[in-house]
């Protein structure tokens, strides 16, 4: 019983790489129906399935595999010709026998579930081909001895190895049987003259119904033509137990620690000897370490290989045509990562299919290829692997996803209206943004790219997107090699090393002298560096990780480590910068579970243990990147508003008329919107425009201020009427107003301490910005002077009426 | 004689206490710690066992005992449990002891409500009492939450 279960066992795990095959080879397939190679491949793999079944008595399944073998040899002998519908009932077949396979590998049974309605929908799909024909055998049947009936009863025995010649040659399971000694060859011509008479069943099966052989023989029998098919491929290869290949490979990560002991040690000593020993230690456990990780390297076909299945999949169902291409199926990664990375690509891959690529009349109508293409393309650099994804489809509209960010309350509108495009693209990756029901519909991406993001960067991983409307998109991958033995930068700090995995590392700073002074800025307390003119928001390890700071003021030398994280950069201020080194990553303790700036422990050549810092988690402990940073930022702003004592603010600068400028809080701003002119309407005197369901006054600011020079507006002055109007919406509890303004010109954070008194009502003051005197308007003021202005100028004319 | 059992012993703030012998793996002199900031307090730092990083506990902190005085260097009882070895810092060491069922008491109902979760009971040895420490519990998920 026990030789039975082993049998069963090495079954369910050949089927299941056949399995995959046979998902592979039927959408290829479908790209070339007439191909006997890939044909008679499927046909085999089937068959076999079939075949073995039968013998271990798993009839249900038998049954299933049967039927598709008979569409299948319908196909391969030209009398069917392939079809979506076809090849749809086949691949429901492969997976029927899958589901069948798993519950035979849970249970030991082939389940109880009923396919009788594959079965049925299988068979009539047949129903093209001349009745009564025996269904063919063709493993069995190229058996030599009645050569004359097999001509006749298979018009094509050629079809099954069509190129004998090329591939290695597959023995019958006929004279498999008798080479053994098992059944003579008038037992093997016998049993085949009965399937040539309607027996539908194999030779084995019948062989072992007729007590010539046992069934265990036939099954053998099976097994070495199958060895016969992959021995090319199986010779060189050998299954090996992963929990064995992590043993070893925390083994040699061990080994690699003693090393660089051994190193450090032989540093300081004269022998020769001892220093030449030291040097082939050094060697070998290099290549070893290489040696280990190759073993746990594969593929990344081992997860490309279900996306045409899954693609074809989608893309029926959606009623699109949709060619998937891979390159550089062949790179390499380590186990752990292939499993870390299928989910985040295949959901990639699915919202390309699904989202990315249009209908084939939407494509045509936008003279593109009714067929859309998916791009799958891998390739090492760097010491990482990079992935690409891009599809030919409609790309990403951003003005869509920023407005959906908006509404979602992710960002404010001005963050909206200041953002570049690469900023914008990226906020699909926000977690609010992803959830919505209907951005799949809108903006054509973006369900789930928040959990992709963090799947990938647990792995060390980066994901980039671009995207062209209407050209496509175009989504960049990039993930360490492997996870283990990494390599990272050393710091210091109050006293304590600290590795920092070098893939999060830009660059390092060093500021001395008077630079070390004076570099290091503050915004509203929170200190930035200008790295070649952009602002680096600085973290100071001391002070994020609790331990004593020196006295600020007298360091000479600041080092910045500048970092990423989320797709942002910040600095981290250290003690020290030491070296980089290979680390291995080990976990922390249970204990240590909930520290979030812990990536990780390593030993470090002198024996003791150096924290390695999560990049990301320690960006989100100092702030520096989270989400709630910038609302904070935005909040902060009004907050100084009220606060006299701070000064800095971000302004919105405007132009006035006569060229003037203005500069407006843009705390106070609720929207930048433009319309058109001939959206502007008239009630009474006043302009008003429709904006968001409800009625919006209109405002231009020069009506507002009292203008020292009364310019006189003629006709030649108003503005041509196709220009829109740009209005700066203002809201307070009570009521919105439209500004209308000439022109919004920047956005700008500056310091309005040193005011000019003000020089006409509904200015706070005066300040230099961008070397351009401006004027600080008084909003509040002006609009509650408005309001009032209206509502007298309102009971005015009541009371005149 | 029923029930006898070997203990590893050990002095915590002048209090003795024993561990099953079969749950200590081994115990070390002191070793050099790296500290974890922001760790829970009960965690003084890690420590490497040969290439294993070990997570070490202060078990005065853990029972609410007085602080050492600070050149006071900790010895590393290291204990076996699911999630590999935890080393607990005591104050010295004392010998391997033998103690059966009918010296055990359980702790009485004056112990404080978290020392009693940690001791699960006494040992009436002839000069002194040997507290039985639950080391389950002692490296358990509370000490994660105490701070």
């Amino acid at each position: 019983m026990n030789e039975l279960d082993d049998i069963v066992k090495e079954f369910l795990v050949e089927s299941n790489e056949n399995l995959d095959q046979l998902d592979r080879d039927l959408v290829a397939l479908e790209t070339d129906p007439t191909s006997h190679e890939i044909l008679s491949r499927i046909f085999r793999a089937i068959h076999t399935i079939k075949g073995t079944t039968g013998f271990l008595g798993f009839s249900k399944l038998e049954s299933v595999a049967h039927a598709g073998e008979n569409l299948l040899s319908k196909l391969r002998d030209a009398v069917l010709t392939l079809n979506p519908e076809i090849t749809s009932a086949l691949l429901a077949t492969v997976d029927a026998v899958r589901e069948m396979l798993a519950s035979i590998e849970a249970s030991g049974q082939d389940g109880d579930r009923d396919y009788s309605a594959l079965i049925e929908r299988l068979t009539a799909l047949q129903t093209a081909s001349p009745a009564g024909s025996p269904l063919p055998q063709p493993l069995a049947s190229a058996v030599p001895p009645p050569a004359k009936a097999v001509a006749e009863a298979q018009p094509a025995p050629e079809a099954e190895t069509p190129k004998p010649e090329a591939e290695p040659e597959v023995k019958p399971i006929g004279e498999i049987l008798i080479a053994k000694g098992r059944a003579t060859p008038d037992e093997i011509a016998g049993a085949i003259e009965q399937q040539i008479d309607g027996d539908p069943r194999h030779v084995g099966e019948i062989l072992v119904e007729q007590g010539v052989v046992q069934s265990s023989e036939v099954v053998e029998a099976l097994k070495t033509q199958n060895e016969t098919r992959a021995s090319a491929l199986s010779a060189s290869n050998i299954r090996v137990d992963v929990a064995h290949l992590d043993k070893l490979m925390n083994l040699v990560g061990e080994l690699v620690l003693a090393r660089n002991q051994i190193l450090q040690f032989s540093a300081a000593q004269q022998d020769a000897a001892f220093l030449g020993t030291t040097q082939r230690l050094n060697l070998i456990t290099t290549e070893l370490q290489e040696g280990v990780m190759k073993t746990r390297m594969q593929p990344i076909d081992n997860i490309w290989n279900k996306f045409p299945r899954v693609v074809r999949d989608l893309a029926t169902s959606c009623g699109k045509r949709i060619r998937v291409e891979m390159e550089g199926k062949e790179t390499e990664l380590d186990k752990t990562l292939i499993e870390a990375i299928k989910d985040p690509l295949t959901h990639i891959v699915r919202n390309s299919a699904d989202h990315g690529i249009e209908r084939p009349e939407q494509r045509e109508a936008q003279g593109k290829p009714a067929e859309g293409r998916l791009f799958l393309r891998a390739y090492h650099e760097g010491g990482q692997v990079n992935i690409e994804i891009s599809d030919d489809g409609a790309g990403i509209a951003l003005d869509r996803v920023k407005r959906k960010a908006v509404d979602r309350g992710l960002i404010t509108p001005e963050q909206a209206a200041r953002m570049g495009e690469r900023e914008a693209l990226n906020l699909i990756f926000l977690p609010g943004l992803s959830t919505a029901e209907k951005v799949t519909n809108v903006s054509g991406r973006g369900v789930g790219m928040d959990v992709v993001r963090t799947n990938l960067e647990k792995i060390g991983g980066t994901i980039d997107i671009q995207s062209q409307l209407g050209k496509g998109t175009t989504l960049k991958i990039k993930i360490p090699l492997t996870l283990a033995i990494i390599p990272a930068l050393i710091v210091t700090s109050a006293g304590e090393r600290y590795a920092i995995p070098q893939i999060s590392l830009l660059e390092l700073v060093r500021l001395e002298g008077e630079e070390a002074r004076k570099g290091i800025e503050l915004i509203h307390g929170a200190p930035v560096y200008r790295l070649r003119g952009n602002l680096l928001p600085l973290a100071y390890l001391n002070h994020e990780l609790g331990l004593e700071t020196p006295a600020a003021g007298d360091q000479d030398v600041i080092n910045i480590v500048v970092l990423h994280a989320d797709d942002r950069q910040f600095g981290l201020i250290v003690d020290a910068v030491n070296d980089t080194e290979e680390i291995v990553v080990k976990p922390l303790g249970k204990q240590l579970k909930g520290l979030t700036v812990f990536a990780g422990a390593t030993i470090m050549g002198d024996g003791r243990v150096a924290l390695i810092l999560d990049v990301l988690g320690l960006a989100h402990r100092a702030k520096v990147i989270s989400e709630a940073r910038e609302r904070a930022l935005v909040e902060d702003v009004a907050a100084r508003e009220r606060a006299a004592s701070e000064n800095r603010q971000t302004l919105l600068l405007l132009r006035s008329q006569g060229d003037g400028r203005i500069a407006i809080p843009l705390s106070l701003v609720t929207r930048l919107e433009e319309f058109p002119r001939s959206a502007l309407e008239k009630t009474g005197n006043q302009t008003v425009v429709q904006y968001r369901d409800s009625i919006l006054p209109l405002v231009r600011i020069a009506d507002l201020l009292q203008e020292r020079r009364r310019l006189t507006r003629g006709p030649q002055d108003a503005p041509p009427v196709d220009t829109p109007v740009q209005v700066v919406v203002y809201s307070d509890e009570e009521r919105s107003i439209g500004l209308v303004v000439e022109r919004i010109l920047d956005i700008v954070e500056e310091d309005i301490s040193k005011q000019q008194a003000a020089s006409r009502d509904g200015i706070l003051g005066t300040v230099v910005i961008q070397r351009r005197v401006t004027e600080l308007l008084d909003l509040e003021g002006l609009i509650r002077t408005h309001a009032a202005l209206r509502s007298t100028k309102d009971s005015l004319q009541k009371v005149s009426r | 004689m029923t029930g006898q059992q070997q203990f590893s012993t050990f002095f915590v703030d002048r209090l003795f206490f024993g561990v099953e012998v079969e749950k200590v793996q081994e115990v070390l002199r002191h070793q050099e710690m790296t500290r974890v900031p922001l760790a829970p307090s009960v965690v003084r730092g890690l420590i490497n066992l040969r290439g294993q990083i070990v997570t070490a506990l202060d078990l005065r902190h853990r029972l609410e005992l007085a602080e050492a005085p600070p050149d006071r260097l900790p010895l590393n009882v290291v204990i076996r449990t699911a999630d590999g070895p935890v080393s607990l810092l005591v104050d010295d060491i004392g010998d391997v002891v033998e103690a059966g069922d009918d010296t055990f008491e359980h702790p009485p109902d004056t112990l404080s409500q978290s020392a009693r979760a940690l001791i699960r009971g006494v040992h009436k040895l002839n000069d002194r009492l040997m507290h039985v420490l639950d080391t389950q519990k002692v490296v358990g998920q509370d000490a994660n939450s105490k701070r």
